[in-house]
């Protein structure tokens, strides 16, 4: 598929009015995943269409069946499962205008609390999902790269049954990922943190709505001051999302000091992958990762308990 | 007090007196709240077909051929036009308002990205887009010219061949000033100041797109066009030119318009090709654009390359300014602007001060690109100028380490030199500078803000930067003798009949966008009459209701119509003087006029209200006199007006990010007479909003190809709520001498000068790392280069 | 290829047949006649077109018709009850929240979104709930005025209610 509005449309004449398709409404997981195995390839999963609409608009997709999940019922469930060391379930119809005001979130997943409010716009938010958006797989989408720093994963489930694939795994390449065309995305999942922990996330954006000209996702998880597990994604420096593991690794077993964060820093940004474009020269965007990465982090040396 | 003697009181609000000055609330409001307004959009014919348009992929093609079969015979397709089509009945190109050429349809070859190349008519829209996917057109694609310098280098490739006698890409080449004298003035000069930019391609962008209904009524042979119209007059008249058909047989109506800022003065391709299908298939024929197509095609505004320079003496003296502009026109030379003014009064360059010598040297070059460009909230290239002055004011500031302001305060015009000849032949009719400039200077908190800057400076962390410009504009186009747009006069015109039960319609020759004309041409009716505001519509944008004018742009609506509907006011108040006469069996000189009556002097008990004296001019007028109370005025403006203003930004920059942002922004206007300071405020704020945007984000730029980079809301970027700062606003009064309120104009002033102080403020927060200019938009990139930069050289 | 759908629109049952692609937007302003929300941007950017699906804000531009059936849908239209302004609709007019009037209708529905959550807005909060609708008249100023005008007769009206 190609990518939106970023480069060039080629097609002038189609904008605005979408291309005919027979249209679904499940009401069922089983009903759905019936219509997908029978559909699949020509099919589109429509859950908060903030992505999907617009590239029909553009007739950039052009999908002969949509099959529409906002009837589905159990899949708008956002809690936290205690089950092995604990994760945090987010179901594929929790709408990012939800998360932002979760209290669950910012109480115990600060790194996603941080970067739900930074999504787009607000009325794009209210319908807008999690799990949509990583399906989107747009190198430049917040939620991808948060991912990648907390090591969550997506739960896909099709009439053969259900696969968790990490998010590192899941994100393939611009725009596509690896859930195959009969398959479901039901569920985000994230490790619960353990602890004293803390995150965010920082976006250099042009304006509300605009798509990030960089942005960072960090988290890291602290015992008697040294850090035990940490979190870094990067947004918009990459032909995907990017977790910059060997900055990652610079910080386990050390204390968050001023060196390790110079050290993470100047790694993270040696991990960026950048292209000079309107947004700004690939060199400006590489530096503005090791800036946002270090104040990312220098802003978590107060982690809270878990 | 009591709940009774509340809504007493609430009940009896005191009348003002006089209309004039008074924040009434708009009259237009109560429809558009309700969802009631009546855009393009809305207008829905029985029996209608819908157009869709197709546009090339390529910025410069040949094209080979255009197969329409297949899109013809999708089923709810009533028929594809192609430039072929138009050019069997002369309709295949059609004059620019700057008296150029412009292709309706492509025919030979397409000159831009985005051009219109043929048009699906269909019953439905969804099938009218379903049907563009199914033409095949072959291009052969040609190298682009997207360079403005590069275009008038030789060798470079035509590009417009269908020219007869065009054998290169120069569109004009125009000069203003005394170009020896400046010379003279420049010898003299202790240093000479440079600033060398370029003020980038913009749009005007209204939230509402451009459209039309055409419906040519094949028994009649009317032809009524409803259209996006900033101009509906002018429009006409061209479009009876272009077409052939009688004028008389053209209605335009320019229903209610969802923003302008210039985007609605042209005529597009659009309009043509839907009045053409209408014309031929006999049905109404709609067309919508989307908003790339209102992005990449339609009037841009700015792009002009400009390299100025300032000679200052020793002790900051201005002695001359001398400037090379160079213009992207786009394909076409499609400037909105008076036919005598190549570059508009882009030669305004002198701005507020008092500049013995200037020489301005202009060229308009063909490019690539769409054609253009519109007084985008602007009076015909005044923004360009504006901000030119004011940065290189600002860098002979930092030049001769003198305080900016300081700097303005030594080589302002002075009030006693009004009215002042500029050097390059404007004469300024009014104006107090200092005093804008010390209100502004002062609600800002100028001298703790250089401690404070300089404070953050020592200290890391966040810069501080402040920004000042002292606009001074010129508008209100414009004397006959000197203004026209293809040969028509920019007069303007009002109409009034006051009723026989005193109600009043005043029809105007302008078009309002969201201006307020229906509440402030009310009050100025109701100022010189005395008839209240709400007993006056106000019509305005229907071609066969209204009196001929020109149209709603370049700030003219308050200069030129709003002085019309005063002096065709004052007509009938003469009139009415002598019906009271006749009432009251008195002589006219024994009257007196009071607010909304005439009373014989000396007897005040002896009144007739202008109610009254109405009701009389249709059932007891004197014998001999032409009964009713109406009358018209055609009002030619003695001169431009120049309203002028300071703003003041504070910005904080980060120097490791390049992000900015304002944290207070200042804005004294001096507008003359203010009729609804509401209404002013609020044109000032939309326009101070727009001139943050393009200081800051907005821009359409090409990539090698001509691509254009910029082509919808996700690239081309508008300021939310939320980038948008908080606005402190001030005013001072100072009349237009020779306008019958003493009115200037206001809702363009913030655009053309704000700009100038946000990018200012900017390059003063970062001047201390060596950093003298930023060409905008001022995006937080440009910032890190240029500290980047700076730090690398110093 | 049409679809039957039933919507609630401004309190009365509504019905259509409609092709699925036909956005929201259009189903409300050529189906329905409800002229009031607008389109401005074909990418999600504008939010002209903003309408109320079961009191949520949404753009009615990326949204199907067919996704509403069985909903309830709120246009500008809906604003006004027994032929008296809401009272966002008065604080508009109030503090000159309009010129144009294209984006007008939306913001005066997210402001009403936002009100109903947040009764007592600062003005951050108020340009961060309006930072989805581009205005390109006002300068937003007199939009957070409005707002916060409505606001404060709200409170008012309430705290004078009988309880």
């Amino acid at each position: 598929m190609p990518t939106i509005a970023r480069s060039v449309p080629q097609r002038w004449e189609a904008y605005v009015f979408p291309s005919n398709f027979e249209y679904f409404a499940p009401t069922t997981i089983d009903e759905a995943l019936g219509l997908l195995a029978e559909h699949g390839d020509e099919a589109k999963i429509l859950a908060g269409g903030q992505s999907l609409i617009p590239l029909m608009k553009l007739r950039f997709a052009a999908p002969a069946v949509v099959i529409d999940i906002n009837r589905v019922a159990g899949l708008d469930h956002l809690e936290e499962s205690k089950r092995g060391r604990g994760f945090l379930r987010v179901g594929a119809l929790v709408r990012n205008a939800t998360l932002e005001r979760s209290e669950l979130l910012s109480s115990r997943y600060p790194t996603m609390a941080a970067a739900a409010p930074l999504i787009s716009d607000p009325i794009v938010r209210n319908q807008g999902t999690l799990v949509g958006s990583l399906c989107h797989a747009d190198p430049q989408g917040d939620f991808g790269s948060v991912m990648l720093a907390l090591d969550g994963e997506i739960v896909v489930r099709s009439t053969a049954g259900e696969r968790r694939i990490p998010v590192k795994r899941f994100l393939d390449g611009p725009f596509t990922s690896t859930i195959r065309p009969d398959e479901l995305a039901v569920e985000a999942r994230v490790p619960s943190p353990e602890g004293r922990f803390s995150g965010t996330y920082l976006k250099l954006e042009r304006k509300v709505g605009d798509f990030a000209t960089v942005g960072v996702a960090v988290f890291v998880a602290t015992e008697r001051g040294k850090v035990m597990r940490a979190g870094i994604g990067l947004t918009g420096v990459g032909a995907t999302n990017i977790k910059a593991t060997e900055a990652e690794a610079a910080l386990v077993g050390h204390r968050l000091s001023d060196t390790a964060i110079d050290e993470a820093s100047r790694l993270a940004a040696a991990a960026a992958d950048p292209r000079t474009d309107v947004r700004g020269s690939a060199d400006y965007k590489r530096d503005v990762v090791r800036v946002y990465v270090a104040r990312g982090l220098q802003q978590l040396t107060g982690a809270k308990a878990a | 007090m009591t709940a009774t003697e509340e809504t007493a009181a609430e009940s009896a609000p005191e009348k003002p007196l006089d209309w004039l000055g008074q924040s009434i609330k708009r009259k237009e409001d109560d429809r558009f709240l309700a969802g009631r307004g009546n855009y393009i959009e809305d207008i829905d014919l029985p029996n209608m077909l819908h157009m869709a348009i197709l546009r090339s992929p390529y910025a410069h093609a040949t094209i080979n051929s255009i197969d329409t079969t297949e899109a013809a015979a999708l089923p709810g397709v009533v028929a594809v036009v192609t430039g072929e089509l138009l050019a069997q009945h002369n309709l295949a190109w059609m004059p620019t308002l700057s008296g150029d050429t412009q292709a309706v349809l492509a025919t030979d070859k397409v000159r831009m990205q985005g051009q219109e190349v043929a048009c699906v008519i269909a019953e439905d829209r969804y099938v009218a887009h379903d049907a563009l996917e199914l033409i095949d057109v072959d291009y052969e694609p040609l190298p682009a010219v997207v360079n403005p310098f590069a275009a008038l280098e030789e060798g470079a490739p035509l590009i417009r061949d269908d020219k007869e006698g065009q054998t290169d890409n120069r569109v004009y080449h125009w000069e203003a000033g005394d170009a020896a004298a400046t010379e003279e003035a420049f010898l003299e000069a202790h240093k000479i100041v440079a600033v060398d930019t370029h003020y980038p391609r913009s749009h005007p962008s209204p939230l509402e797109c451009c459209g039309c209904v055409a419906d040519l009524n094949p028994a009649s042979h009317r032809a009524t066009i409803y259209m996006t119209s900033q101009a509906p007059h002018a429009i006409r008249t061209v479009f009876a030119l272009v077409t052939g058909l009688p004028e008389q047989n053209i209605q335009i109506i320019s229903p209610d318009i969802g923003g302008g800022f210039g985007n609605k003065v042209p005529v597009y391709p659009g309009y043509v090709v839907a009045t053409a299908a209408s014309l031929l298939l006999g049905r109404p024929v709609k067309w919508i654009e989307d908003r790339t197509g209102n992005l990449i095609s339609t009037g841009f505004a700015r792009d002009f390359h400009m390299k100025g320079e300032l000679a200052v003496a020793r002790d900051g003296t201005m002695l001359g300014v001398r400037v090379k502009m160079l213009s992207d026109q786009g394909y076409a030379y499609a400037d909105a602007q008076p036919s005598k003014l190549k570059a508009g009064l882009f030669h305004i360059v002198t701005g507020s001060y008092d500049l013995p010598a200037a020489h301005v040297v202009c060229d308009g070059a063909y490019t690539n690109k769409a054609p253009g460009g519109v007084a985008y909230r602007c009076s015909f290239r005044v923004t360009e100028a504006s901000f030119l002055i004011e940065r290189l004011v600002q860098s002979a500031a930092v030049e001769l380490g003198m305080d900016p302001a300081e700097l303005r305060r030594r080589n302002f015009i002075q009030p006693e030199q009004f009215p002042y000849t500029s050097a390059t032949g404007f004469v300024y009719d009014s104006g107090d500078y200092e005093t804008a400039m010390d209100m502004a200077l002062d609600k800002a908190g100028y001298g703790e803000l250089r401690a404070e800057q300089e404070r953050r400076r020592a200290e890391g962390g966040k810069l501080l930067g402040i920004g000042i410009a002292t606009m001074t504009e010129a508008l209100g186009a414009g004397p006959s003798r000197d203004y026209d747009i293809l040969g028509i006069k920019m007069f303007d015109s009002a109409e009034l009949r006051v009723h026989p039960t005193g109600k009043a319609i005043l029809k105007l020759g302008v078009r309002h966008q969201g201006q307020g004309h229906e509440t402030t041409f009310a009050q100025i009716v109701a100022h010189e009459l005395g008839i209240p505001p709400e007993d006056i519509l106000v019509h305005e944008g229907d071609t066969d209701n209204t009196p001929y004018g020109l149209g709603t742009y370049a700030s003219r609506s308050t200069p030129v119509a709003g002085a019309a509907a005063a002096m065709v006011s004052r007509t009938l108040r003469e009139k009415a003087k002598k019906i009271a006469a006749h009432l009251l069996e008195v002589s006219e000189d024994d009257l007196e006029w009071e607010h909304d009556h005439f009373s014989v002097k000396g007897a005040p008990s002896q009144t007739k209200t202008i109610q009254e004296i109405a009701f009389a001019a249709y059932t007891n007028h004197p014998m001999g006199m032409e009964a009713g109370l109406e009358g018209v005025h055609y009002y030619d403006p003695p001169n431009l007006t120049f309203p002028f203003a300071t703003y003041v930004v504070v910005v904080e920059v980060d120097p490791e990010t390049g992000e900015w942002k304002p944290i207070h922004v200042v804005a004294i206007d001096d507008c003359g007479v203010r009729i609804n300071p509401m209404i002013v405020e609020g044109q000032i704020m939309g326009g101070l909003t727009e001139g943050f945007a393009m200081a800051a984000m907005q821009e359409i730029s090409f990539d090698d190809d001509g691509n254009c980079i910029g082509s919808n809301f996700m690239d081309y970027l508008i300021p939310t709520a939320w980038e948008t700062p908080h606005y402190d606003l001030g005013e001072t009064v100072t009349p237009s001498p020779h306008h019958p309120l003493g009115c200037k104009g206001v809702g363009e002033s913030a655009t053309v000068g704000s700009p100038a102080a946000f990018v200012n403020a900017v390059v003063d927060a970062v001047s201390h790392l060596g950093v003298t200019d930023i060409d905008m938009p001022v995006t937080s990139a440009k910032v890190w280069e240029a500290i980047q930069g700076a730090g690398a050289h110093a | 290829m049409k679809q039957s759908i039933t919507v609630t629109v401004n309190g009365q049952p509504r019905g259509a047949e409609v092709e699925p692609r036909m956005l929201l937007v259009h189903l409300l302003r050529d189906v329905f006649g409800l002229t009031g929300a607008h389109v401005g941007c074909d990418t999600t950017s504008c939010g002209v077109c903003t309408v109320l699906v079961d009191g949520t804000p949404v753009k009615s531009c990326t949204m199907f018709g067919v996704q509403v059936d069985g909903r309830s849908v709120t246009t500008v239209e809906g604003l006004a009850a027994n032929g008296a302004m809401h009272p966002i609709q008065e604080a508009f007019k109030e503090e000159h929240g309009l010129q144009c009037g294209f984006c007008t209708p939306a913001m005066m529905l997210v402001a009403t979104a936002l009100l109903e959550e947040n009764p007592d807005p600062t003005e951050d909060d108020i340009r961060w709930a309006i930072s989805g609708n581009l205005c390109r008249c006002t300068g937003y100023q007199n939009i957070v005025k409005s707002v916060q005008y409505c606001a404060e007769q709200m409170r008012q009206a309430s705290a004078g209610a009988p309880s």
